[in-house]
Protein backbone atom coordinates (compact mmCIF):
# COMPACT_ATOMS: atom_id res chain seq x y z
CA UNK A 1 0.00 0.00 0.00
CA UNK A 2 2.70 2.48 0.99
CA UNK A 3 4.65 1.49 -2.06
CA UNK A 4 1.66 2.46 -4.18
CA UNK A 5 1.36 5.84 -2.49
CA UNK A 6 5.06 6.40 -3.04
CA UNK A 7 4.65 5.58 -6.72
CA UNK A 8 1.79 8.03 -7.01
CA UNK A 9 3.84 10.77 -5.40
CA UNK A 10 6.67 10.02 -7.80
CA UNK A 11 4.29 10.30 -10.72
CA UNK A 12 3.03 13.66 -9.51
CA UNK A 13 6.52 15.00 -9.13
CA UNK A 14 7.23 13.87 -12.65
CA UNK A 15 4.20 15.67 -14.02
CA UNK A 16 5.18 18.79 -12.05
CA UNK A 17 8.62 18.71 -13.54
CA UNK A 18 7.15 18.24 -16.99
CA UNK A 19 4.84 21.25 -16.62
CA UNK A 20 7.55 23.50 -15.31
CA UNK A 21 9.81 22.87 -18.22
CA UNK A 22 7.15 22.64 -20.88
CA UNK A 23 7.77 26.17 -22.14
CA UNK A 24 11.47 25.60 -22.38
CA UNK A 25 11.06 22.22 -24.01
CA UNK A 26 8.67 23.70 -26.55
CA UNK A 27 11.17 26.42 -27.33
CA UNK A 28 13.96 23.91 -27.66
CA UNK A 29 11.83 21.88 -30.04
CA UNK A 30 10.46 24.67 -32.24
CA UNK A 31 13.09 27.38 -32.17
CA UNK A 32 15.83 25.74 -34.28
CA UNK A 33 13.59 24.85 -37.24
CA UNK A 34 11.93 28.26 -36.98
CA UNK A 35 15.27 30.05 -37.16
CA UNK A 36 16.34 27.88 -40.05
CA UNK A 37 13.06 28.60 -41.85
CA UNK A 38 13.56 32.33 -41.47
CA UNK A 39 17.11 32.03 -42.78
CA UNK A 40 15.75 30.13 -45.78
CA UNK A 41 13.26 32.92 -46.49
CA UNK A 42 15.97 35.57 -46.16
CA UNK A 43 18.14 33.75 -48.70
CA UNK A 44 15.10 33.37 -51.00
CA UNK A 45 14.34 37.09 -50.91
CA UNK A 46 18.03 38.00 -51.17
CA UNK A 47 18.31 36.00 -54.38
CA UNK A 48 15.04 37.40 -55.76
CA UNK A 49 15.89 41.05 -55.09
CA UNK A 50 19.70 41.26 -54.87
CA UNK A 51 21.01 38.55 -57.21
CA UNK A 52 18.37 38.64 -59.92
CA UNK A 53 17.60 41.87 -61.73
CA UNK A 54 14.03 42.69 -62.62
CA UNK A 55 14.14 41.04 -66.04
CA UNK A 56 15.28 37.76 -64.60
CA UNK A 57 13.20 37.80 -61.42
CA UNK A 58 10.72 35.30 -62.95
CA UNK A 59 13.32 32.59 -62.23
CA UNK A 60 12.67 32.93 -58.52
CA UNK A 61 9.71 35.09 -57.61
CA UNK A 62 9.50 36.22 -53.99
CA UNK A 63 7.14 34.24 -51.79
CA UNK A 64 4.42 36.89 -51.45
CA UNK A 65 4.06 37.05 -55.23
CA UNK A 66 3.87 33.28 -55.44
CA UNK A 67 1.08 33.34 -52.86
CA UNK A 68 -0.69 36.19 -54.61
CA UNK A 69 -0.64 34.67 -58.09
CA UNK A 70 -0.78 30.97 -57.27
CA UNK A 71 -3.05 30.85 -54.23
CA UNK A 72 -5.12 34.03 -54.00
CA UNK A 73 -6.01 34.18 -57.68
CA UNK A 74 -8.96 31.76 -57.76
CA UNK A 75 -8.56 30.96 -61.49
CA UNK A 76 -5.02 29.76 -60.97
CA UNK A 77 -5.62 28.18 -57.60
CA UNK A 78 -8.67 26.21 -58.74
CA UNK A 79 -6.64 24.88 -61.67
CA UNK A 80 -3.92 23.72 -59.28
CA UNK A 81 -6.51 22.21 -56.94
CA UNK A 82 -8.00 20.25 -59.83
CA UNK A 83 -4.52 19.03 -60.72
CA UNK A 84 -4.09 18.01 -57.10
CA UNK A 85 -7.38 16.09 -57.25
CA UNK A 86 -6.37 14.10 -60.37
CA UNK A 87 -2.84 13.41 -59.20
CA UNK A 88 -3.96 12.53 -55.67
CA UNK A 89 -6.55 10.11 -57.04
CA UNK A 90 -4.08 8.37 -59.32
CA UNK A 91 -1.43 8.02 -56.65
CA UNK A 92 -3.91 6.70 -54.09
CA UNK A 93 -5.28 4.14 -56.53
CA UNK A 94 -1.78 3.06 -57.50
CA UNK A 95 -0.78 2.77 -53.87
CA UNK A 96 -3.81 0.67 -52.92
CA UNK A 97 -3.20 -1.69 -55.84
CA UNK A 98 0.47 -1.93 -54.84
CA UNK A 99 -0.47 -2.73 -51.26
CA UNK A 100 -2.83 -5.52 -52.32
CA UNK A 101 -0.47 -7.07 -54.88
CA UNK A 102 2.61 -6.53 -52.71
CA UNK A 103 1.13 -8.12 -49.61
CA UNK A 104 -0.25 -11.11 -51.53
CA UNK A 105 3.09 -11.63 -53.26
CA UNK A 106 5.00 -11.38 -50.00
CA UNK A 107 2.61 -13.80 -48.35
CA UNK A 108 3.04 -16.32 -51.15
CA UNK A 109 6.81 -15.96 -50.83
CA UNK A 110 6.64 -16.45 -47.06
CA UNK A 111 4.60 -19.63 -47.47
CA UNK A 112 6.78 -21.28 -50.05
CA UNK A 113 10.58 -21.20 -50.12
CA UNK A 114 10.33 -22.23 -53.78
CA UNK A 115 8.29 -19.15 -54.71
CA UNK A 116 10.63 -16.96 -52.68
CA UNK A 117 13.72 -18.36 -54.36
CA UNK A 118 12.09 -17.96 -57.77
CA UNK A 119 10.81 -14.41 -57.35
CA UNK A 120 13.16 -12.69 -54.91
CA UNK A 121 16.17 -12.26 -57.26
CA UNK A 122 13.89 -10.49 -59.73
CA UNK A 123 12.56 -8.25 -56.99
CA UNK A 124 16.11 -7.21 -56.18
CA UNK A 125 16.93 -6.69 -59.85
CA UNK A 126 13.74 -4.70 -60.39
CA UNK A 127 14.92 -2.28 -57.76
CA UNK A 128 18.07 -1.64 -59.75
CA UNK A 129 16.16 -0.78 -62.94
CA UNK A 130 15.54 2.95 -63.24
CA UNK A 131 11.76 2.78 -63.20
CA UNK A 132 11.46 6.09 -65.06
CA UNK A 133 12.92 4.35 -68.10
CA UNK A 134 9.82 2.14 -68.13
CA UNK A 135 7.39 5.06 -68.31
CA UNK A 136 7.48 5.41 -72.11
CA UNK A 137 6.95 1.67 -72.49
CA UNK A 138 3.93 1.78 -70.22
CA UNK A 139 2.46 4.56 -72.36
CA UNK A 140 3.33 2.61 -75.49
CA UNK A 141 1.41 -0.42 -74.23
CA UNK A 142 -1.57 1.04 -72.43
CA UNK A 143 -1.97 4.49 -73.91
CA UNK A 144 -1.65 7.85 -72.24
CA UNK A 145 -4.76 7.74 -70.04
CA UNK A 146 -5.39 7.49 -66.32
CA UNK A 147 -4.90 3.72 -66.38
CA UNK A 148 -1.29 4.04 -67.50
CA UNK A 149 -0.63 6.63 -64.82
CA UNK A 150 -1.87 4.18 -62.20
CA UNK A 151 0.41 1.51 -63.65
CA UNK A 152 3.39 3.84 -63.30
CA UNK A 153 2.50 4.33 -59.64
CA UNK A 154 2.21 0.58 -59.08
CA UNK A 155 5.51 -0.20 -60.76
CA UNK A 156 7.33 2.45 -58.78
CA UNK A 157 5.81 1.67 -55.37
CA UNK A 158 5.47 -2.12 -55.42
CA UNK A 159 8.99 -3.11 -54.45
CA UNK A 160 9.30 -1.56 -50.97
CA UNK A 161 5.98 -3.12 -50.00
CA UNK A 162 6.97 -6.61 -51.12
CA UNK A 163 10.38 -6.51 -49.47
CA UNK A 164 9.23 -4.95 -46.20
CA UNK A 165 6.23 -7.23 -45.89
CA UNK A 166 8.33 -10.31 -46.60
CA UNK A 167 10.99 -9.30 -44.06
CA UNK A 168 8.22 -8.56 -41.59
CA UNK A 169 6.57 -11.94 -42.10
CA UNK A 170 9.93 -13.58 -41.51
CA UNK A 171 10.71 -11.47 -38.44
CA UNK A 172 9.05 -13.66 -35.78
CA UNK A 173 11.73 -15.31 -33.64
CA UNK A 174 12.44 -19.05 -34.11
CA UNK A 175 11.42 -19.68 -30.49
CA UNK A 176 7.98 -18.25 -31.22
CA UNK A 177 7.67 -20.57 -34.21
CA UNK A 178 8.71 -23.47 -31.96
CA UNK A 179 5.99 -22.46 -29.56
CA UNK A 180 3.38 -22.59 -32.31
CA UNK A 181 4.78 -25.91 -33.54
CA UNK A 182 4.52 -27.40 -30.04
CA UNK A 183 0.85 -26.53 -30.01
CA UNK A 184 0.16 -28.01 -33.44
CA UNK A 185 -0.65 -24.70 -35.10
CA UNK A 186 -1.49 -25.04 -38.79
CA UNK A 187 -0.17 -22.81 -41.57
CA UNK A 188 -3.12 -20.46 -41.51
CA UNK A 189 -3.16 -20.09 -37.72
CA UNK A 190 0.56 -19.42 -37.74
CA UNK A 191 0.17 -16.79 -40.45
CA UNK A 192 -2.80 -15.15 -38.77
CA UNK A 193 -1.69 -15.22 -35.13
CA UNK A 194 2.09 -14.94 -35.45
CA UNK A 195 3.57 -13.94 -38.79
CA UNK A 196 1.07 -11.31 -39.88
CA UNK A 197 0.92 -9.29 -36.64
CA UNK A 198 4.72 -9.55 -36.37
CA UNK A 199 4.98 -8.11 -39.88
CA UNK A 200 2.86 -5.02 -39.22
CA UNK A 201 5.64 -2.63 -38.14
CA UNK A 202 7.75 -3.44 -41.20
CA UNK A 203 4.67 -3.31 -43.45
CA UNK A 204 3.84 0.19 -42.29
CA UNK A 205 7.42 1.28 -42.90
CA UNK A 206 7.04 -0.06 -46.44
CA UNK A 207 3.66 1.60 -46.98
CA UNK A 208 5.05 4.95 -45.97
CA UNK A 209 7.97 4.76 -48.38
CA UNK A 210 5.69 3.56 -51.15
CA UNK A 211 3.13 6.29 -50.52
CA UNK A 212 5.80 8.89 -51.25
CA UNK A 213 6.95 7.00 -54.33
CA UNK A 214 3.39 6.68 -55.58
CA UNK A 215 2.98 10.47 -55.51
CA UNK A 216 6.21 10.76 -57.50
CA UNK A 217 4.89 8.17 -59.95
CA UNK A 218 1.60 10.01 -60.45
CA UNK A 219 3.34 13.32 -61.14
CA UNK A 220 5.94 11.76 -63.45
CA UNK A 221 3.29 9.82 -65.38
CA UNK A 222 1.14 12.90 -65.80
CA UNK A 223 4.16 15.01 -66.76
CA UNK A 224 5.31 12.50 -69.34
CA UNK A 225 1.98 11.44 -70.87
CA UNK A 226 0.65 15.00 -70.96
CA UNK A 227 -2.89 14.14 -72.06
CA UNK A 228 -6.31 14.02 -70.46
CA UNK A 229 -7.37 16.07 -67.44
CA UNK A 230 -4.42 18.12 -66.23
CA UNK A 231 -2.77 16.78 -63.06
CA UNK A 232 0.12 18.41 -61.25
CA UNK A 233 2.64 16.97 -63.73
CA UNK A 234 1.00 18.60 -66.73
CA UNK A 235 0.68 21.88 -64.87
CA UNK A 236 4.38 21.83 -64.00
CA UNK A 237 5.25 21.35 -67.63
CA UNK A 238 2.81 23.99 -68.84
CA UNK A 239 4.08 26.60 -66.37
CA UNK A 240 7.67 25.94 -67.34
CA UNK A 241 6.84 26.25 -71.04
CA UNK A 242 4.88 29.46 -70.47
CA UNK A 243 7.51 30.90 -68.13
CA UNK A 244 4.91 31.31 -65.36
CA UNK A 245 7.35 31.29 -62.43
CA UNK A 246 4.83 32.11 -59.71
CA UNK A 247 2.37 29.41 -60.77
CA UNK A 248 5.23 26.94 -61.15
CA UNK A 249 6.41 27.50 -57.59
CA UNK A 250 2.83 27.36 -56.28
CA UNK A 251 2.36 23.98 -57.98
CA UNK A 252 5.60 22.73 -56.49
CA UNK A 253 4.46 23.84 -53.04
CA UNK A 254 1.13 22.03 -53.49
CA UNK A 255 2.92 18.88 -54.71
CA UNK A 256 5.14 18.99 -51.64
CA UNK A 257 2.13 19.38 -49.38
CA UNK A 258 0.54 16.34 -51.03
CA UNK A 259 3.69 14.30 -50.39
CA UNK A 260 3.91 15.48 -46.79
CA UNK A 261 0.23 14.81 -46.07
CA UNK A 262 0.46 11.29 -47.53
CA UNK A 263 3.62 10.51 -45.54
CA UNK A 264 2.14 11.96 -42.38
CA UNK A 265 -1.19 10.15 -42.68
CA UNK A 266 0.56 6.82 -42.98
CA UNK A 267 2.52 7.68 -39.87
CA UNK A 268 -0.76 8.41 -38.12
CA UNK A 269 -2.39 5.22 -39.39
CA UNK A 270 0.58 3.25 -38.13
CA UNK A 271 0.33 4.89 -34.74
CA UNK A 272 -3.36 4.04 -34.53
CA UNK A 273 -2.91 0.41 -35.55
CA UNK A 274 0.28 -0.62 -33.75
CA UNK A 275 1.20 2.30 -31.50
CA UNK A 276 -0.33 0.64 -28.45
CA UNK A 277 2.03 -2.29 -28.41
CA UNK A 278 4.94 -1.53 -30.70
CA UNK A 279 8.14 -0.24 -29.23
CA UNK A 280 10.47 1.20 -31.85
CA UNK A 281 13.91 -0.26 -31.27
CA UNK B 1 -6.93 -19.89 -5.98
CA UNK B 2 -8.41 -23.30 -5.35
CA UNK B 3 -8.18 -25.62 -8.35
CA UNK B 4 -11.54 -27.01 -9.28
CA UNK B 5 -12.04 -30.49 -7.77
CA UNK B 6 -12.66 -31.96 -11.20
CA UNK B 7 -9.32 -30.80 -12.56
CA UNK B 8 -7.48 -31.76 -9.41
CA UNK B 9 -8.68 -35.30 -9.64
CA UNK B 10 -7.68 -35.39 -13.28
CA UNK B 11 -4.16 -34.34 -12.38
CA UNK B 12 -3.81 -36.91 -9.64
CA UNK B 13 -5.13 -39.63 -11.91
CA UNK B 14 -2.78 -38.71 -14.74
CA UNK B 15 0.10 -38.49 -12.28
CA UNK B 16 -0.36 -42.09 -11.31
CA UNK B 17 -1.06 -43.48 -14.75
CA UNK B 18 1.00 -41.71 -17.35
CA UNK B 19 3.00 -38.71 -16.54
CA UNK B 20 6.58 -39.92 -16.65
CA UNK B 21 9.36 -39.40 -19.14
CA UNK B 22 11.96 -42.05 -19.85
CA UNK B 23 15.07 -41.29 -21.88
CA UNK B 24 17.01 -44.32 -23.01
CA UNK B 25 20.52 -43.84 -24.45
CA UNK B 26 19.54 -40.72 -26.32
CA UNK B 27 22.16 -39.41 -28.74
CA UNK B 28 22.04 -36.57 -31.21
CA UNK B 29 24.29 -35.87 -34.16
CA UNK B 30 23.53 -32.76 -36.17
CA UNK B 31 23.55 -32.92 -39.97
CA UNK B 32 26.94 -31.14 -39.99
CA UNK B 33 28.38 -34.15 -38.15
CA UNK B 34 28.68 -32.52 -34.73
CA UNK B 35 27.80 -34.87 -31.92
CA UNK B 36 25.93 -32.89 -29.27
CA UNK B 37 24.50 -35.64 -27.05
CA UNK B 38 25.73 -39.12 -26.22
CA UNK B 39 24.01 -41.93 -24.29
CA UNK B 40 21.77 -39.77 -22.15
CA UNK B 41 19.47 -41.84 -19.96
CA UNK B 42 17.29 -40.71 -17.10
CA UNK B 43 13.73 -40.75 -15.85
CA UNK B 44 11.43 -37.99 -14.72
CA UNK B 45 8.80 -39.54 -12.47
CA UNK B 46 5.49 -37.98 -11.51
CA UNK B 47 5.96 -35.46 -8.75
CA UNK B 48 9.69 -35.15 -9.39
CA UNK B 49 11.58 -32.00 -10.18
CA UNK B 50 14.73 -32.90 -12.10
CA UNK B 51 17.45 -30.45 -13.07
CA UNK B 52 20.16 -30.68 -15.70
CA UNK B 53 23.23 -28.58 -14.90
CA UNK B 54 26.08 -28.14 -17.29
CA UNK B 55 28.34 -25.65 -19.02
CA UNK B 56 27.03 -23.59 -21.92
CA UNK B 57 26.89 -25.56 -25.12
CA UNK B 58 26.59 -28.98 -23.48
CA UNK B 59 23.40 -29.74 -25.37
CA UNK B 60 20.97 -29.11 -22.51
CA UNK B 61 18.61 -27.12 -24.71
CA UNK B 62 18.89 -29.67 -27.51
CA UNK B 63 17.91 -32.33 -25.00
CA UNK B 64 14.79 -30.40 -24.01
CA UNK B 65 13.86 -29.95 -27.66
CA UNK B 66 14.14 -33.69 -28.10
CA UNK B 67 11.99 -34.40 -25.04
CA UNK B 68 9.35 -31.95 -26.25
CA UNK B 69 9.24 -33.53 -29.70
CA UNK B 70 10.61 -30.49 -31.56
CA UNK B 71 13.66 -32.57 -32.53
CA UNK B 72 14.11 -36.26 -33.27
CA UNK B 73 16.92 -38.08 -31.46
CA UNK B 74 19.52 -39.69 -33.73
CA UNK B 75 19.96 -42.64 -31.36
CA UNK B 76 17.94 -44.00 -28.48
CA UNK B 77 14.35 -43.38 -27.51
CA UNK B 78 12.28 -40.92 -25.56
CA UNK B 79 9.22 -42.45 -23.99
CA UNK B 80 6.70 -39.98 -22.80
CA UNK B 81 3.47 -41.01 -21.17
CA UNK B 82 2.03 -37.55 -21.18
CA UNK B 83 -0.59 -36.18 -23.49
CA UNK B 84 0.82 -32.71 -23.27
CA UNK B 85 4.22 -31.35 -22.26
CA UNK B 86 4.55 -27.72 -21.26
CA UNK B 87 7.62 -25.80 -22.43
CA UNK B 88 8.89 -22.63 -20.78
CA UNK B 89 11.40 -20.98 -23.10
CA UNK B 90 14.55 -19.10 -22.22
CA UNK B 91 12.94 -15.86 -23.35
CA UNK B 92 9.40 -15.10 -22.27
CA UNK B 93 8.39 -15.24 -25.99
CA UNK B 94 5.33 -13.08 -25.41
CA UNK B 95 3.54 -11.78 -28.47
CA UNK B 96 4.03 -7.99 -28.18
CA UNK B 97 0.70 -7.19 -29.86
CA UNK B 98 -1.25 -9.10 -27.24
CA UNK B 99 -2.06 -7.96 -23.72
CA UNK B 100 -1.18 -10.09 -20.70
CA UNK B 101 -4.58 -11.78 -20.74
CA UNK B 102 -4.46 -12.33 -24.51
CA UNK B 103 -0.97 -13.82 -24.24
CA UNK B 104 -1.96 -16.15 -21.43
CA UNK B 105 -4.96 -17.22 -23.50
CA UNK B 106 -2.90 -18.11 -26.60
CA UNK B 107 -2.35 -21.83 -26.02
CA UNK B 108 -5.98 -22.45 -25.11
CA UNK B 109 -6.87 -20.77 -28.42
CA UNK B 110 -4.43 -22.93 -30.35
CA UNK B 111 -5.94 -26.03 -28.79
CA UNK B 112 -9.44 -24.95 -29.71
CA UNK B 113 -10.75 -24.81 -26.16
CA UNK B 114 -14.21 -23.32 -26.02
CA UNK B 115 -14.44 -19.63 -25.16
CA UNK B 116 -16.02 -19.81 -21.73
CA UNK B 117 -13.62 -22.44 -20.42
CA UNK B 118 -10.76 -20.54 -22.03
CA UNK B 119 -11.64 -17.47 -20.05
CA UNK B 120 -11.80 -19.37 -16.79
CA UNK B 121 -8.45 -21.11 -17.41
CA UNK B 122 -6.86 -17.78 -18.33
CA UNK B 123 -8.14 -15.98 -15.26
CA UNK B 124 -7.05 -18.83 -12.98
CA UNK B 125 -3.55 -18.93 -14.44
CA UNK B 126 -3.12 -15.16 -14.16
CA UNK B 127 -4.11 -15.31 -10.53
CA UNK B 128 -1.75 -18.24 -9.90
CA UNK B 129 1.29 -16.20 -10.94
CA UNK B 130 0.08 -13.10 -9.10
CA UNK B 131 -0.61 -10.89 -12.09
CA UNK B 132 -4.24 -10.03 -11.36
CA UNK B 133 -4.82 -6.41 -12.25
CA UNK B 134 -2.28 -6.48 -15.10
CA UNK B 135 -4.55 -8.28 -17.59
CA UNK B 136 -4.69 -5.36 -19.99
CA UNK B 137 -1.03 -4.38 -19.95
CA UNK B 138 1.07 -4.84 -23.07
CA UNK B 139 4.39 -6.69 -22.72
CA UNK B 140 6.44 -3.58 -23.46
CA UNK B 141 5.26 -2.08 -20.16
CA UNK B 142 6.21 -5.14 -18.05
CA UNK B 143 9.45 -5.87 -16.20
CA UNK B 144 11.52 -8.96 -17.04
CA UNK B 145 10.20 -10.85 -14.03
CA UNK B 146 6.59 -10.07 -14.89
CA UNK B 147 7.10 -11.21 -18.47
CA UNK B 148 8.46 -14.50 -17.18
CA UNK B 149 5.38 -14.88 -14.97
CA UNK B 150 3.13 -14.32 -17.98
CA UNK B 151 5.05 -16.98 -19.87
CA UNK B 152 4.58 -19.40 -16.95
CA UNK B 153 0.88 -18.60 -16.67
CA UNK B 154 0.42 -19.23 -20.39
CA UNK B 155 1.92 -22.69 -20.01
CA UNK B 156 -0.14 -23.44 -16.90
CA UNK B 157 -3.47 -22.79 -18.63
CA UNK B 158 -3.25 -26.23 -20.24
CA UNK B 159 -2.45 -27.90 -16.88
CA UNK B 160 0.45 -29.89 -18.32
CA UNK B 161 1.46 -32.94 -16.26
CA UNK B 162 5.09 -32.32 -17.27
CA UNK B 163 6.81 -28.94 -17.61
CA UNK B 164 10.13 -28.35 -19.34
CA UNK B 165 12.11 -25.25 -18.36
CA UNK B 166 14.90 -24.00 -20.63
CA UNK B 167 16.98 -21.70 -18.40
CA UNK B 168 13.97 -19.46 -17.89
CA UNK B 169 15.57 -17.29 -15.20
CA UNK B 170 19.01 -16.96 -16.78
CA UNK B 171 18.57 -13.31 -17.69
CA UNK B 172 17.23 -11.88 -14.41
CA UNK B 173 19.17 -10.59 -11.41
CA UNK B 174 19.92 -12.85 -8.48
CA UNK B 175 17.34 -11.53 -6.02
CA UNK B 176 14.57 -11.82 -8.57
CA UNK B 177 15.79 -15.23 -9.64
CA UNK B 178 15.60 -16.50 -6.05
CA UNK B 179 12.07 -15.21 -5.78
CA UNK B 180 11.01 -16.71 -9.11
CA UNK B 181 12.57 -20.01 -7.99
CA UNK B 182 10.44 -19.97 -4.87
CA UNK B 183 7.31 -19.06 -6.82
CA UNK B 184 7.92 -21.78 -9.38
CA UNK B 185 8.44 -24.24 -6.57
CA UNK B 186 5.14 -23.39 -4.95
CA UNK B 187 3.43 -23.80 -8.33
CA UNK B 188 5.16 -27.18 -8.68
CA UNK B 189 3.70 -28.16 -5.32
CA UNK B 190 0.21 -26.75 -5.84
CA UNK B 191 -0.26 -27.77 -9.48
CA UNK B 192 1.41 -31.15 -9.22
CA UNK B 193 3.35 -31.14 -12.47
CA UNK B 194 6.65 -32.92 -12.88
CA UNK B 195 9.53 -30.61 -13.83
CA UNK B 196 12.57 -30.95 -16.05
CA UNK B 197 14.68 -27.87 -15.50
CA UNK B 198 17.75 -26.84 -17.45
CA UNK B 199 20.12 -24.31 -15.91
CA UNK B 200 23.77 -23.46 -15.42
CA UNK B 201 23.22 -22.19 -11.88
CA UNK B 202 24.09 -24.84 -9.29
CA UNK B 203 22.24 -23.04 -6.48
CA UNK B 204 19.11 -22.85 -8.56
CA UNK B 205 19.31 -26.53 -9.50
CA UNK B 206 19.87 -27.74 -5.95
CA UNK B 207 17.21 -25.48 -4.49
CA UNK B 208 14.49 -26.49 -6.93
CA UNK B 209 15.13 -30.15 -7.53
CA UNK B 210 14.61 -33.56 -6.09
CA UNK B 211 17.31 -34.80 -8.44
CA UNK B 212 20.21 -33.05 -10.22
CA UNK B 213 22.05 -34.49 -13.21
CA UNK B 214 25.40 -32.95 -14.08
CA UNK B 215 26.35 -32.82 -17.75
CA UNK B 216 29.70 -32.45 -19.48
CA UNK B 217 30.16 -30.69 -22.78
CA UNK B 218 30.86 -31.91 -26.33
CA UNK B 219 29.32 -34.33 -26.56
CA UNK B 220 26.78 -33.69 -23.82
CA UNK B 221 26.55 -36.63 -21.44
CA UNK B 222 25.45 -37.15 -17.86
CA UNK B 223 28.54 -37.58 -15.67
CA UNK B 224 26.98 -37.58 -12.20
CA UNK B 225 23.59 -37.56 -10.51
CA UNK B 226 22.66 -36.27 -7.07
CA UNK B 227 19.55 -36.93 -5.00
CA UNK B 228 18.54 -33.79 -3.16
CA UNK B 229 17.02 -34.87 0.14
CA UNK B 230 15.50 -31.61 1.42
CA UNK B 231 11.78 -31.60 2.22
CA UNK B 232 9.40 -29.49 0.14
CA UNK B 233 8.37 -26.72 0.52
CA UNK B 234 11.85 -25.27 0.80
CA UNK B 235 12.37 -21.93 2.46
CA UNK B 236 14.58 -19.11 1.24
CA UNK B 237 17.00 -19.68 4.16
CA UNK B 238 17.76 -23.24 3.06
CA UNK B 239 20.26 -21.86 0.58
CA UNK B 240 22.54 -20.87 3.47
CA UNK B 241 22.34 -24.09 5.50
CA UNK B 242 25.53 -26.14 5.73
CA UNK B 243 23.93 -29.23 4.12
CA UNK B 244 22.83 -27.15 1.15
CA UNK B 245 26.24 -25.55 0.78
CA UNK B 246 28.13 -28.82 0.98
CA UNK B 247 25.79 -30.46 -1.54
CA UNK B 248 26.24 -27.50 -3.90
CA UNK B 249 29.98 -27.85 -3.43
CA UNK B 250 29.96 -31.51 -4.50
CA UNK B 251 27.93 -30.65 -7.59
CA UNK B 252 30.33 -27.83 -8.35
CA UNK B 253 33.36 -30.11 -8.00
CA UNK B 254 31.97 -32.60 -10.51
CA UNK B 255 31.13 -29.78 -12.87
CA UNK B 256 34.60 -28.28 -12.64
CA UNK B 257 36.32 -31.60 -13.12
CA UNK B 258 34.51 -32.24 -16.38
Amino acid sequence: MTAQVDQLADKERLIDFKQLSRGRRLARLTLPPLVFGVCFLIVWYAIAYLVLDEKRRFLLSPLHEVLQVGFFDWDNFSRILKGLWWTGRVSLMGLLISIVIGCLLAMAMSQSKLVERAVFPYMVTLQAIPILAMVPLIGFWWGYGQFSRVIVCVVISLFPIVVNTLLGLQSAEPEMHDMFTLHNAGRLTRLQKLMFPAALPAMFAGFRISAGLSVVGAIVGDFFFGQGPAGLGQLLRRYVNNVQGEELLATIIVSSILGIVVFWSFGLLRKIVIGKWYEAA
Amino acid sequence: MQPKPFQESRIIESKVLQNSIILDDVGKVFPNGKEVLRDVSFVVNPGEFVSLVGPSGCGKSTLLRIVSGLLEPTFGTVESHSEHIGYVFQDPTLLPWRTVAQNVRLFTELHGIEARERQALTADAIQLVGLSGFEHYYPKTLSGGMKMRVSLARTLTLKPPVLLFDEPFGAVDEVLRDRLNEETQSLFLSEGFAGLFVTHSITEAVFMSSKVHVMSASPGAIIASFDIPFEYPREHGLRFSSEFVSLSKSVSQVLRAS
